[in-house]
């Protein structure tokens, strides 16, 4: 089955965008990105039409990501996965562990139905993209890559408490910013009318 | 009795690992009489399906 190029073309910022949250590194990126859609097209008869072009194209992004981030041997250091973390939770919980008023999660409603809305596509995407920038490594390896938490403390030389206290504050973080972005604030109630 | 922020944690790890019987037990506790924490437990999860949606890649069980 032969690809549309121009498709392909298309797919070309999400798969940036992509290998950025995990790289980091625009030259980096730029090659992965590019090595993909040289492979696509190389192999175009290995693309069967029962999957979507993008979910083959991305299995392909997927491989070369995780190619690359071995290549480089990236290593994180303790200090580096602290990050601008000033201790989210003792922002989020008192000193008996119980959650400050303010920051008591509140029910989101439907949130599925916000899944629909390009608006909350552009929230979520600048959610991720100021996760510091180890952490989104961690949190993309898991949730993207799809990676078991113990080859991602491997790859990464990183403790195992490491890993759960990295994954941990991804989520929380996420949790928040998409808390107070969209589904607390303006965006979810403007969208809504 | 965990606490919220106890709670918390193991409501992350539940998405990455098994959690064990005792640790599942309490956690299960904590929730049935802590709105903060159910809520806190189903937008972790929410987080999890926006990134399944996020490039389009849920479809990839289909394959």
């Amino acid at each position: 089955m032969t690809i549309d190029t121009s498709e392909l073309a298309a797919l070309r910022p999400d798969m940036t965008r992509f290998a950025y949250l995990l790289l980091r590194d625009s030259h980096a990126v730029e090659d992965v990105v590019q090595a993909t859609m040289l492979t696509a097209i190389e192999k175009q008869d290995g693309f069967k039409n029962n999957s979507s072009l993008k979910t083959w194209i991305f299995t392909i992004l997927r491989n070369k990501t995780i190619d690359t981030l071995r290549r480089g041997k990236r290593e994180v250091s303790i200090s580096e996965l602290s990050e601008n973390d000033d201790d989210l939770e003792e922002v989020l919980f008192n000193e008996h562990g119980s959650w400050n008023q303010e920051m008591k999660p509140k029910a989101w409603g439907d949130p599925e139905a916000s899944f629909e809305q390009s608006e909350f596509w552009a929230v979520f995407n600048t959610c991720l993209h100021n996760l510091p920038e180890q952490t989104s490594r961690v949190f993309m390896m898991r949730e993207f890559l799809e990676f078991e938490v113990d080859d991602i403390c491997k790859e990464l030389k990183l403790s195992a408490s490491n890993c759960w206290v990295t994954l941990h504050r991804a989520r929380a973080k996420l949790r928040l910013c998409l808390d107070i972005n969209w589904f607390s604030g303006q965006g979810f109630q403007e969208s809504r009318r | 009795m965990l606490s919220c922020k106890e709670a918390n944690r193991l409501m992350s790890q539940e998405l990455d690992r098994k959690l064990s019987w005792g640790e599942r037990i309490g956690l299960r506790l904590h929730i049935s009489m802590c709105d903060g924490c159910s809520n806190a437990r189903k937008q972790m999860s929410v987080v999890r399906s926006a990134c399944k949606h996020a490039f389009a890649l849920d479809d990839k069980a289909d394959q």
